[in-house]
């Protein structure tokens, strides 16, 4: 794996996901007193996730607050906050909450700095879990990463490994402007190695996961682990896969992407969200409007969410989204010239 | 509230209100709440079922005791937390198991699972699995019944914690404002998830909140059958009547923890045990004894027939049909007649 990382790491061990948030926001707790936490039960329970964990314990109810259940109005507390000299880190239960928080987000946070023509600041770092696969159905499950990229201001990002949860939260709490985070709740679990200390993974940069000459995969969160998976299988029959990490939503990596597809003339796009109008699209279009074009030898193709809601039952849930068979056969297809 | 003072009938409200068999049929229903539950959680510890649910024993005096007033034709809207508002309403466990087991026999033929259950049929406009989603849609529900000249209500069913959302406040008004034939019952179990609402919520008692929308507030307490039926019973009549909204707190206690991630580390066992003591179901059964509605023996032979219902549903959902993984995008839109 090549991971491009910006500092030097000083030591690293094995955290999971959850704690390499953890151990970012405890850290930006200790060297900083503008940071807080709010969010709903991230204090004496410690989140729906674990996530924050005993950082109440380390830090007091006053820096990590538990709000009522009031997501518009919380969000809201969170970039006044900002606005006027905190460091806020709010937690979303679920991304789909966020839904309610809407107003604060995309038509304050987001517009703030514009609509005061730069004078204004609004640092809030906002962490949302979301992804489908445990079974809580459809208010509980969805990938809204395009709804947010949609919206200038914003910068959204999708770390795959405990490393980039740890490295991105960090570039976000440095970052000036709002940055939200979608944490994937089938990885909260996930281990890997995690470099000790202070170190912030590039927003707006995407990692090569494999390099490969054959078919570029464009994947995101969870998707990356299945299309490395898919490689895996492929390789076996001799197909080379690239697996870019998109990591980053908005802005996306474009010179990563275009260069990947030049080499190898064929891309797929793996996502979790909704396939129509998703973060496939974009790359698609951002491919077609390129000097890439003119090196694509098949059809691009995309993977994502069904248009549908995530259903309950367990096969529909996985029928529901991208899942590794269905990437190999995908690239198989496109490589034996069936597109 | 009607006034009993001079009533020379000083039995309990729901006692001298419903018929014998009404009353066994609601104590069958708090039974009928709690094997389910249980029997759901049995499951899902057993692997028969995936997800994650939350559990309303210990609330079925609220759940069973606000619907009293109710009819087939009259709404509610529910909540994450409402297999009890589900049955009372007249659901049949079979239907809700196979809708837990995924199966295309569920009320919503697998896809909603737990907490979007809903029978539409008997007037449950649905589980909700957002935290305040319900109460502007019994609103609407309240609008559409007095706009189309229909005598229906509608009660809202949510917990302490979604009174700090913007949508309780902002349908609360919608409704004096419009006058609309609607109960909103707050279940107030103290905790929304970890939070005591001591921690969420600046009014002692949430039906105080009714000040600010010009409604009538009460707060009783939501493990008596008999005063939740009294209660709810008034808001009902008010707003059949085209008085308006009310809103009425039922005090109750959740046994279990919040739902399947909760390690309980915000409460005390003594807290719990208090509340263990205070049985909605029980003490409903020794109100019906005491009143010589039922003996010992029919109260048992009542519960007995619930824990047999329950059991033949888990049967019932285990022979169901998986849905097709053809059909995952089934039911998003309305399907072309044939
Ligand atoms: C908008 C929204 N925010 C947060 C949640 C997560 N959540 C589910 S239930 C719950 C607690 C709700 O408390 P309360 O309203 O008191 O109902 P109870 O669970 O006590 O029955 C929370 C925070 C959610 N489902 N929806
Ligand atoms: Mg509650």
């Amino acid at each position: 794996m090549n991971v491009p990382t910006t500092v030097e790491k000083p030591g690293s061990r094995e955290l999971s996901y959850a704690e390499a948030l953890r151990e970012a926001m405890g850290l930006a707790l200790e060297r900083d007193d503008r940071v807080i936490l709010m969010g709903e039960d991230i204090g004496v329970y410690g989140g729906a996730f674990q996530v924050t964990g005993d950082l109440v314990d380390r830090f007091g109810t006053d820096r990590v607050r538990d709000t009522p259940i009031s997501e518009l109005g919380g969000a809201g507390v969170a970039v006044g906050a900002a606005l006027t000299g905190l460091r806020p880190i709010f937690e979303f239960q679920f991304s789909d909450f966020a839904m309610l928080a809407m107003e604060q987000i995309a038509n304050q946070a987001a517009k703030l700095r514009y609509m005061l023509g730069g004078e204004a600041s609004v640092p809030v770092v906002m962490r949302m879990p979301g992804g489908s696969g445990t079974g809580a159905a459809a208010q509980h499950s969805q990938s809204l990463e395009a709804w947010f990229g949609h919206v200038p201001g914003l910068k959204v990002v999708q770390p795959s490994t405990p490393e980039d949860a740890k490295g991105l939260l960090l570039a976000a709490l440095e970052d000036p402007d709002p940055v939200i985070i979608f944490e994937h709740k089938m990885l909260y679990k996930m281990k890997g190695e995690v470099p000790e200390g202070w170190y912030t993974t590039p927003i707006g940069k995407a990692a090569i996961r494999r390099e490969g000459t054959d078919v570029t995969i464009v994947a995101s969160a969870i998707m990356v682990h299945r299309a490395l998976a898919a490689a895996d299988e492929l390789a076996k029959d001799g197909i080379s896969v690239e697996v870019i990490d998109l990591r980053s939503v908005r802005p996306i990596d474009r010179e990563t992407i275009i260069a990947s597809v030049k080499k190898t003339g064929k891309l797929v796009c793996v996502y979790e969200g909704v396939r129509t109008l998703g973060v496939g699209a974009e790359i698609s279009a951002m491919i077609a409007e390129s000097e890439a074009f003119d090196f694509l030898d098949a059809p691009i193709q995309r993977l994502g969410g069904a248009e549908a809601p995530i259903p309950y039952n367990p096969e529909l849930e996985k029928a529901a989204v991208p899942q590794t068979p269905g990437i190999v056969d995908c690239v198989r297809k496109l490589v034996g010239g069936q597109v | 509230m009607p006034d009993n003072r001079h009533d020379p009938d000083n039995r309990p409200f729901a006692i001298r209100t419903f018929e014998a068999d009404v009353l066994k049929d609601a104590l069958r229903k708090m039974w009928l709440i709690r094997r389910f539950e249980e029997g759901a959680e049995d499951s899902y510890t057993r692997g028969l079922i995936h997800g994650t649910m939350h559990l309303s024993i210990g609330q079925e005096a609220s759940a069973v005791g606000s619907c009293m007033a109710l009819t087939d034709d009259d709404k509610i809207t529910s909540t994450h937390r409402g297999h009890g508002h589900c049955i009372a309403k007249g659901a049949e466990v079979k239907y809700m198991f196979a809708e837990f087991f995924g199966k295309e026999e569920g009320y919503c033929h697998g896809r909603g699972g737990s907490m979007h259950i809903a029978d539409v049929t008997k007037g449950n406009l649905g589980a909700n699995g957002i935290v305040g989603g319900g109460l502007p849609i019994a609103v609407g529900a309240a609008l559409a019944s007095k706009q189309l000249g229909r005598n229906d209500v509608t009660i809202c069913f949510f917990g302490d914690g979604a009174n700090n959302e913007g949508a309780f406040h902002e349908a609360l008004n919608i409704a004096a404002v419009w006058k609309l034939p609607v109960i909103f019952v707050c279940e107030n179990n103290k905790y929304g998830m970890s939070t005591s609402t001591e921690r969420s919520t600046a009014v002692k008692n949430i039906a105080e909140r009714a000040v600010a929308y010009a409604m009538p507030g009460r707060t009783v307490d939501g493990n008596d059958f008999n005063a939740v039926t009294e209660a709810v019973g008034a808001a009902v009549a008010r707003a059949r009547s085209g008085e308006g909204p009310s809103l009425i707190e039922n005090l109750t206690y959740r046994w279990r923890g919040h739902s399947k991630s909760d390690r309980n580390r915000y409460r005390t066992k003594d807290e719990i045990e208090s509340w263990v003591a205070q049985d909605p179901i029980e003490r409903f059964r020794k109100l019906l004894v005491d009143h010589d509605i039922i003996d010992a023996a029919e109260a048992d032979t009542i519960r007995a027939a619930a824990e047999a219902e329950v059991a033949a549903g888990i049967e019932f959902a285990k022979a169901g049909t998986d849905p097709k993984i053809s059909d995952v995008t089934r039911y998003v839109h309305a399907e072309a007649k044939a």
